[in-house]
């Protein structure tokens, strides 16, 4: 199966709102806490530092953690479709959070990254960015080698090798 | 200022000085949003999440108020080399636009 076929699947399915069924089981939905849905926005010099170490802790203790609009079985935004469709494309397990249940952990986000929008993608605790970004390191392959740096074998690495021109040897 | 195609164009071309730049109004029900193709110079050097930041940074005031802005960044040697890998492959063309399902909490009045 070529890159590019995937990469149009993914792109075709990023048009519809419908969750796919191929979206399996391999993720984990979490909230941080139902006590700390709070519906109060804050402004960066009134983060909680505790809210903040509890983000710190989930991005850092889990090697692909991502903040997205709506559950991995049922998106609420095509841009955060596109980011698990992509993460299950290559086979990835992963966390998730759904910003749209906690207005806290919304407003904390874009302090935290420094990042406007979401879907935000974490990789071994550092931000790797959004939709585009993902996109863009699924096409040229980049991401493949990303998930390798981190320990994770994408099901994808095969078809980025052949991609890949090899040196001949002199 | 007035949050528009124009505007945004303006700013971006104004601070990037792009030889390529597209600015899309693709709202389609759900409020503001925006596709863009900037090609610049500046990008030499930067990853993808720097270059981004950077057009970020730029349109701060804007982004609290659109509802998204998708950005592809290239150097003007990337812009070239994917053009030619695009003549040579118009099939493996998607264009990554319509992303926004229109149904978002932005929507619900």
């Amino acid at each position: 199966m070529s890159s590019s076929f995937l990469f149009r699947r993914v792109i075709q399915q990023c048009s519809s709102v419908r969750p796919l069924n191929l979206i399996s089981t391999r993720f984990t939905s979490t909230t941080l806490s139902p006590s700390d849905n709070k519906t109060t926005t804050e402004s960066p010099s009134t983060v909680d530092p505790q809210f903040k170490k509890k983000i710190d802790d989930f991005v850092k203790s889990n090697k692909i953690a991502i903040f997205i609009k709506g559950e991995p079985g049922a998106p609420r935004c095509g841009f955060s479709n596109a980011v698990l469709q992509i993460l299950n494309l290559h086979g990835c397990d992963f966390k998730s959070k759904n910003i749209l249940e906690d207005e806290q952990l919304r407003t904390t986000m874009k302090n935290y990254s420094n990042w406007p929008t979401f879907p935000q993608v974490y990789f071994d605790g550092e931000f790797i960015g959004g939709c585009d970004i993902l996109l863009g390191m699924h096409q040229s392959g980049e991401l493949v080698d990303e998930l390798k740096k981190i320990g994770i074998r994408s099901k994808l690495s095969d078809v980025n090798d052949k991609n890949t021109p090899s040196t001949p040897a002199s | 200022m007035e949050i528009n195609k124009d505007n945004i164009e303006k700013k971006i071309r104004d601070e990037f000085d792009p030889t390529y730049l597209v600015v899309e109004d693709c709202s389609s029900g759900c409020g503001l949003k925006f596709d863009s193709v900037i090609v610049s110079k500046k990008f030499e050097g930067k990853q993808l999440l720097a270059r981004q930041r950077l057009v970020n940074d730029l349109l701060k005031e804007e982004m609290t108020k659109i509802h998204a802005f998708t950005q592809k960044t290239y150097t003007p040697e990337e812009w070239e080399k994917k053009q030619g890998k695009d003549a040579a492959n118009p099939e493996g063309q998607a264009k990554a636009s319509g992303a926004c399902s229109g149904i978002c909490e932005n929507a619900q009045k």
